[in-house]
Formats: structure tokens, C-alpha cells, sequence
């Protein structure tokens, strides 16, 4: 592989940063809230909510995002031709076509989000449920009303719990993004691996530059960043702590 | 015209019985000192009181107010929420481990309820607050935050937060039993400052010596039970029963 030939490649994977980032921007919009309203569903009294949480958390939790990826794009067909789909459902799912991109790009956003906010909403509970009990009742006895109490005092005890086990969470999403490659949707590692391939074909090279467009180089930039970012975060919070 | 006036009021946690039969009043101004040894109900009494545990039986009046009545069908009911939130405001509640709000300043724990809940201005409230810091001796702290103060600094700052809501009577759950006895003194100074300046208190506490100073009226419990309630002249003389001069014994010892 010739020297131009490499940079091609990494400019044509620079080009597809942006989609990348979309699912990784829409994704953390999303889940975030979400994994905040699931956390609080599943420390509801009322059992039964709580267990359906519970579910929602395991299935999502225990089975790969390449499978929900892959569920998400194609059930559609598979749905409608099952027996005993009711006739207004498959009237629904006919006008539904899976090939269309914005299609896919909506599909692998509801897959992404809910597959995070199950892990965000298992960090969230995890946090709120660690701010001591004093913590409520002195808001109680100086008169703070329910919403005001979790507002003020609960909620920013808990983002400042929260950020190192976020954090993590945030860095492994921008490489988990390489994942909707296999939908197939156009980000940096599909484009990597297509054209490397390309040029495998046409000419001979050595494993290591196969290893560098196999990985999604220039995206791992980023992680660096962010870890950076949140340790500002943490320091800027460190005081809060007791 | 009596602050607070407890009658008959229970509490069980399942199959143990921690409140029995608890009656008492305090009187406006008064302050009444609560001993006895560990596990008699003492903090149960005071939690119930002030809304943190839900009681079983019995009637609490706190200034004038109901919470706690028996409606006609001799079933014990709490009022409606919003006359209990009034009495909330009416009341003040010091902890044992002081639960100030560790992401605010000292100066935004005590300001933050009287201008979230009494909607309050904000400068009037920092005005206050202040007023508050200096009668406690820490007008220097007020940026501090409260991991940045010693155990009996955070005491102070969380008397001047249920100070900052006007209360009318102020309850302490052993205020100084997380402290040691130097930090310990810091404390029952203020407390005295303010018994003096005729606020009505209720102290839970193990300070025998401080009860005795400071008390207009001293509570024994054990058990649940009320075992003996007087002046402290007389708690602490030779006239008190049997179990109370042996309990006292022991903590002079």
C-alpha cells in the first residue's frame, strides 16, 4: 500500500466523522434523561413497575448491542410476515421501508438509547440511592417539599457521584459506535474496512498498516479528551465531597 | 400556653414496642432536657415528634396546632399534609451528625430553605444568615464548605440553618455526641446562649452535667416508658428513685 493510498483512506474516514459523532451526540441526549426516568422507575414502591423496570434493565443489559442493533434494523420484515399479526400492525409496518437511511440512522438511535440509559439508569440509581438518609430528612425538617428536596439537595449530590462511572460509560460509546457498521450505516469503521479491503485486493501490504485502519484510530482521539474533561469535572466537584 | 403537648403517644417497629404511654408538655421558653440509657426511645420520641417516624398511637399538639389526634372512631390520624408542613416550619431539628448539605456553601445551607420554602428575599436571607454566623462565631466561614469545618463548626452552622427558619421550638438529637468534649463545650455554650435568649427547646443527650445547668424540666426514659420527669434538683438528688440514681452513678463513675 502506497503512502498516498493510506492518505486517502484516513481522509475519507475523517469525512465520515460526523455521522459518527451524530450517533454518538443523539445517543448521550437521549439516554441520559432516559437512564435518570428508568433509574426512578425501578426505585418505585409500586412493585410491579419496578419489576417490568427490572426486566427492561436485564434484557438490556445481557444481551450484545450488535444483537439489538441487528433486531432493531431488521424485525420489521420478520414481524409482519408472523402469524397472527394483527391486520392494522401490518398495515402500519407496510409503510415502513428498512433501506431508506434515515430509516436505519432511527433504528440504531432506539437501539443505542436504550441500550445505554439501562446502564446509565443502573449508575443513577446507584448514586441517588448512595446519598445518606440524613440527607432527606434534614431537607424534610427544614420544610423542602418532595420535588424541591430530590431538585436541590438529592439530584446534585448524585451528578457529582455519578461522573466518574459516566464517564466510562461516555468513552465506551464513542468506540461503541463503530458497532452500526454491521446495520451497515456509513460511519468511520465501515468506510475503513470497505475501502481497506479495496485496496487489500489491489495491492499487497504488511498486517501493521491493516491493524491501523481496523481500528477506528482516529475516533480513539477522542477518548483521551473526555477523560481529560472529566477529571476537570472531578476536581471542580471535589470539594462538595465530605 | 404550652409549645408542645405529648399524650399516651406509641411506637412500635414491627414486634418491638419502643414508645409506650409517653406523655409530656412543654411550656413556652422552657427547656426540658431528655436522658437515659441507649435504646430507651429517645430519639424515636423526638423522630416522631418531628415528623421523621410515623407514631402508632397517642396525640401530639405542637403549638397549638394538631398533628396527631384520635378522630371519632378512636383510630389515631396525622393532619392534612399541608397543616403538617406548617408545623414543620414551626419546629427546628438539629441532628446528631449535623447533615448539612455538602455541595452548598455555609452560607447557602442556611439561606436555601428560607428562600425555597418561606420564599424569602434573597439578600434579606443573606442578611440574616449572616446575622446568625456571627451570633454562632463564624462569620469567616460563610464561603467555607461544610467538609472544610471541624465537627463542632458544622454543629453551629446546622443550629443556625433551623435557627434561619424562625422556629418556635427547636429540638436537638444528641447534638454533641458526635463530637469530642472539647468541641462538645462549643456547643452547649450556644445552647445555653440560646436558652437564655428564651428559646423553647427540646435536648436529647448524654451530657449529664449540661441537663442538669441548663434544664428546667429533665425526662428519664427506659424501655419506651417515661420513668421519672421533674426539675433537675430533683432528678439529681437523693429524692429520685432508685433506677435513676443508679443510672447517674454509673455516668459519674
Amino acid at each position: 500500500m502506497t503512502n498516498e493510498q493510506i492518505s486517502t483512506l484516513f481522509k475519507l474516514m475523517l469525512e465520515y466523522i460526523p455521522p459518527t459523532l451524530k450517533i454518538f451526540g443523539f445517543t448521550l441526549l437521549y439516554s441520559i434523561p432516559l437512564g435518570m426516568i428508568v433509574a426512578l422507575l425501578k426505585m418505585c414502591k409500586f412493585k410491579p413497575v419496578s419489576w417490568i423496570t427490572n426486566v427492561y434493565i436485564l434484557i438490556m443489559r445481557g444481551t450484545p448491542l450488535l444483537l439489538q442493533l441487528i433486531v432493531a434494523q431488521y424485525a420489521v420484515p420478520y414481524i409482519r410476515m408472523a402469524k397472527g399479526c394483527p391486520a392494522f400492525l401490518q398495515n402500519f409496518l407496510n409503510g415502513i421501508d428498512i433501506k431508506t437511511d434515515t430509516y436505519t440512522f432511527r433504528m440504531i438511535l432506539v437501539a443505542f438509547v436504550l441500550n445505554y440509559a439501562a446502564y446509565f439508569a443502573e449508575i443513577f440509581r446507584g448514586g441517588i440511592e448512595s446519598v445518606p438518609v440524613g440527607q432527606y430528612e434534614a431537607a424534610g425538617a427544614l420544610g423542602f417539599s418532595r420535588t424541591q428536596t430530590f431538585f436541590r439537595i438529592i439530584l446534585p449530590q448524585v451528578i457529582k457521584r455519578v461522573v466518574p462511572a459516566s464517564s466510562n460509560e461516555i468513552i465506551t460509546l464513542v468506540k461503541d459506535t463503530s458497532l452500526a457498521s454491521a446495520i451497515p450505516y456509513m460511519e468511520v469503521m465501515y468506510i475503513a474496512k470497505n475501502r481497506f479491503l479495496h485496496m487489500l485486493l489491489s495491492c499487497r501490504c504488511s498486517w501493521q498498516a491493516c491493524s491501523i485502519s481496523y481500528s477506528q484510530q482516529f475516533l480513539h482521539c477522542f477518548s483521551p479528551t473526555l477523560k481529560r474533561n472529566s477529571t476537570i469535572i472531578n476536581k471542580e466537584t471535589e470539594l462538595w465531597l465530605c | 400556653m404550652a409549645m408542645l403537648e405529648v399524650n399516651n403517644l406509641s411506637k412500635r417497629f414491627g414486634e418491638l414496642e419502643v414508645l409506650k404511654d409517653i406523655s409530656f408538655n412543654v411550656e413556652k421558653g422552657e427547656v426540658v432536657a431528655v436522658i437515659g440509657p441507649s435504646g430507651s426511645g429517645k430519639s424515636t420520641m423526638l423522630r416522631c415528634i418531628n415528623q421523621l417516624e410515623k407514631a402508632d398511637g397517642g396525640t401530639i399538639n405542637v403549638c397549638g396546632t394538631d398533628m396527631l389526634i384520635k378522630n371519632d372512631k378512636g383510630r389515631t390520624v396525622y393532619a392534612d399534609a399541608a397543616t403538617l408542613r406548617n408545623i414543620r416550619l414551626k419546629t427546628g431539628l438539629v441532628f446528631q451528625n449535623f447533615n448539612l448539605f455538602p455541595h452548598m456553601t455555609v452560607l447557602r445551607n442556611i439561606t436555601e430553605a428560607p428562600v425555597c420554602v418561606l420564599k424569602q428575599d434573597k439578600q434579606k436571607a443573606k442578611d440574616k444568615a449572616m446575622g446568625l454566623l456571627k451570633k454562632m462565631g463564624l462569620e469567616s466561614k460563610d464561603k467555607s464548605y461544610p467538609c472544610e469545618l471541624s465537627g463542632g463548626q458544622q454543629q453551629r452552622v446546622s443550629i443556625a440553618r433551623a435557627l434561619a427558619l424562625e422556629p418556635e421550638i427547636l429540638f436537638f438529637d444528641e447534638p454533641t455526641s458526635a463530637l469530642d468534649p472539647e468541641l462538645t463545650g462549643e456547643i452547649l455554650k450556644v445552647i445555653k446562649e440560646l436558652a437564655a435568649d428564651g428559646m423553647t427547646m427540646v435536648i436529647v443527650t448524654h451530657e449529664m452535667a449540661f441537663a442538669r445547668d441548663v434544664a428546667d424540666k429533665v425526662i428519664f426514659m427506659e424501655n419506651g416508658y417515661i420513668v421519672e420527669m421533674g426539675a433537675p434538683d430533683q432528678l439529681f438528688g437523693e429524692n429520685a428513685s432508685e433506677r435513676v440514681q443508679q443510672f447517674l452513678k454509673r455516668f459519674n463513675s
